[in-house]
């Protein structure tokens, strides 16, 4: 077994891009379930309409690199308010299985051979990167050390997605201490108490699912930057794992998204590279294709132990558990 | 806490708010709250069929009646928070039919509910400053920048502590609401409602559930209300604190009004006596029950 490869691995991946995304869509998230107690069940599709939008606009609309953020950021609006007019006036969980549908059927529509000029279908997306690579400030070559030694293109993809997260946070934090945060709070508690004091419990929800829905949208678009947009990624079970990574920080907290992320990804490029290891040194009775996929089982389980035992998460107000309904 | 509140002069109680006979749906000196045809139904079943009724402005109007006879659905559709199948009703001579319920809320007519609604993981003073109304920074945007709402913060939060010092919750202020008890609830519910300047203050069933030793500070909170110009209008099961309170009584069965007027005339209504008191109503429990005879009571 290759210890210092697999050290080294789990050690990149505190800053890698898939991390990044990830928090990216959990701060999303906290607006959405730890904040505003809406049961979005839906983040992926979020995710999806950020990567797809940023991908389309310029391959087939030959835009350059912001107006495709600007693209996705918009196409996030737009659905959100779609799925947030006819619903939000309902109880919370018919929020959840509408959300959890039309991120299915979005996820479809992207799949399906009938758009494949504009989607590429199966084979999803590539390609893009022209515009976004002529922006980098950074000269060609290699910086860092250790784990963490990339180009000018993988920094590059870095700064500018921990730069986003930077931004997501502090506005996060300027919203929920303000009043519109204490409102917000209030519908999680109770949106009847909080109508009768004269609030338009509605139009919080709607902005509230705007909101998270844009910083889910940005973890779309962070997550196709390095790479390819890959349809087979947008599944229901990435909803799963970001809640995961969600969870484990702390649903209404700041930095409870962030490093709940960085936690998930750690952990699982590690088991990801050790699994397989000890599969192959006979460790492990099993093949390591096998053993690759048992830490989505672990992942299950760990998701389900937290919210038995720690629902408030690492980063959560100890006290609440005491009140949790 | 009770022992060391020293009785308070009995307050005068509000008389003259009607004009003409008295009989359900007469008609008020100043009404606040005029509501015509007012139907409600659930399936099959009539829950409110209410034809007039007049609320008097500036006194406390109790609205009573059994389990079952609408009184709180009646609330919900005066304070938007159901629809009605049929009927008008204003508040402060303005139509609020159809007016979603937190644009009644605006109007000054705030309400409380039966089961409290605290919200239990913000803290009470948070409870408290929610209740503000015109909160610039509780638009999204200007939210977003302190300067735009710090000065109206500092005063919302200095009247939220002079309120929970009224009702003795300052001491709770840093505390979750959750962890108050039922009747510091039904207090921190009521102290927020004030926090909306309101006109018109509806409570359902203020009492249910309170500790006896709050009741008697609660029900000065209500009086209260009225000497500072609002006016209340509560639904109450608690026929002594009807009678020590209320200066008007709206007797409802069955989704209808069958008996209004002055509380010490209602009470001796016998159509009101049959629909909810009951023959028994001043007799011991005890003596009901057949466990005990008039004279072991006595």
């Amino acid at each position: 077994m290759d210890w210092g490869q697999i050290l080294s691995n789990t050690a990149s991946s505190l800053i890698g891009p898939a991390t990044i995304a990830y928090a990216l869509a959990a701060i999303g998230l906290s607006v959405h379930f730890g904040y505003a107690g809406l049961i979005n069940m839906g983040i992926a599709g979020f995710m999806a309409i950020g990567a797809y939008g940023y991908a389309i606009s310029a391959l087939t609309f030959g835009l350059p690199w912001w107006a495709g953020f600007l693209v996705g950021i918009g196409a996030s609006i737009v659905f959100a308010l779609i799925l947030g007019i006819p619903t939000l006036r309902l109880r919370g969980d018919y929020l959840a299985i509408v959300t959890i549908a039309a991120a299915e059927v979005l996820r479809l529509l992207f799949l399906t051979g009938e758009f494949d000029d504009v989607t590429g279908s199966a084979d999803g997306l590539s390609g893009y990167h022209a515009s976004f690579r002529a922006a980098n400030p950074i000269p060609d070559g290699t910086y860092g050390f250790g784990p963490w030694t990339y180009n000018a293109n993988g920094w590059w993809v870095r700064i500018l997605g921990i730069a986003i997260v930077a931004i997501v946070a502090l506005i996060v934090w300027s919203l929920m201490r303000s009043p519109w945060g204490r409102v917000l709070k209030g519908i999680r508690e109770d949106e009847d108490a909080v109508r009768a004091l004269g609030k338009n419990v509605f139009a919080y929800k709607l902005q509230a699912l705007m909101l998270g829905g844009v910083f889910g949208a940005l973890g779309g678009i962070v997550y196709a930057l390095p790479s390819a947009v890959n349809p087979g990624v947008y599944v229901t079970s990435l909803t799963f794992f970001v809640y995961t990574a969600l969870l484990l920080g702390g649903a209404a907290t700041i930095f409870g998204p962030i490093l709940g992320s960085v936690i998930f990804w750690v952990l699982q490029t590690f088991l990801s590279n050790v699994l397989p290891a000890l599969a192959t040194s006979g460790i492990l009775p099993v093949t390591s294709t096998q053993a690759s996929t048992l830490r989505f089982v672990l992942v299950g389980v760990i998701l389900m132990l937290i919210v038995i035992f720690s629902p408030q998460g690492i980063l959560g107000n100890k006290k609440e558990l005491t009140f949790v309904k | 806490m009770s022992s060391d509140v020293t009785p308070n002069a009995p307050r005068p109680k509000s008389t003259g708010l009607h004009s003409g006979p008295i009989q359900p749906g007469v008609a008020k000196v100043d009404p606040i709250i005029v509501a015509d045809g007012i139907k409600r139904t659930f399936g099959g079943l009539t829950a409110v069929d209410v034809d007039h009724l007049e609320v008097p402005r500036h006194a406390i109007t109790a609205l009573i009646g059994p389990n079952g006879a609408g009184k709180t659905t009646l609330f919900n559709l005066l304070t938007g928070f159901d629809k009605p199948d049929a009927g008008t009703w204003s508040f402060d001579g303005q139509s609020l039919s159809g007016k979603p319920a937190y644009r009644v809320a605006r109007m000054g007519q705030v309400r409380t509910f039966q089961l409290t609604k605290a919200l239990g993981l913000l803290t009470v003073l948070e409870n408290m400053k929610l209740g503000a109304k015109e909160q610039t920074g509780e638009k999204f945007w200007l939210s977003l920048f302190p300067g735009f709402w710090r000065r109206q913060e500092a005063a919302i939060e200095e009247k939220a502590r002079e309120l929970l010092v009224k009702f003795k919750l300052d001491a709770k202020e840093a505390d979750f609401a959750a962890s108050l008890s039922g009747g510091q609830r039904k207090l921190l519910e009521m102290a927020r409602a004030l926090m909306t300047d309101p006109t018109l203050v509806m409570l359902d069933e203020p009492m249910a559930g309170v500790n006896p030793a709050l009741t008697q500070s609660l029900l000065d909170k209500i009086l209260d209300l009225k000497d500072e110009g609002m006016t209340v209008l509560f639904v109450e099961h608690d026929m002594a604190m009807v009678r020590h309170i209320a200066d008007w009584v709206v007797v409802m069965a069955e989704g209808r009004i069958v008996a209004e007027g002055p509380p010490a005339d209602v009470m001796q209504n016998p159509a009101v006596i049959d629909a909810y008191l009951g023959a028994h109503q001043e007799l011991d429990l005890g003596v009901v029950t057949g466990r005990h005879t008039a004279d072991e009571v006595e």
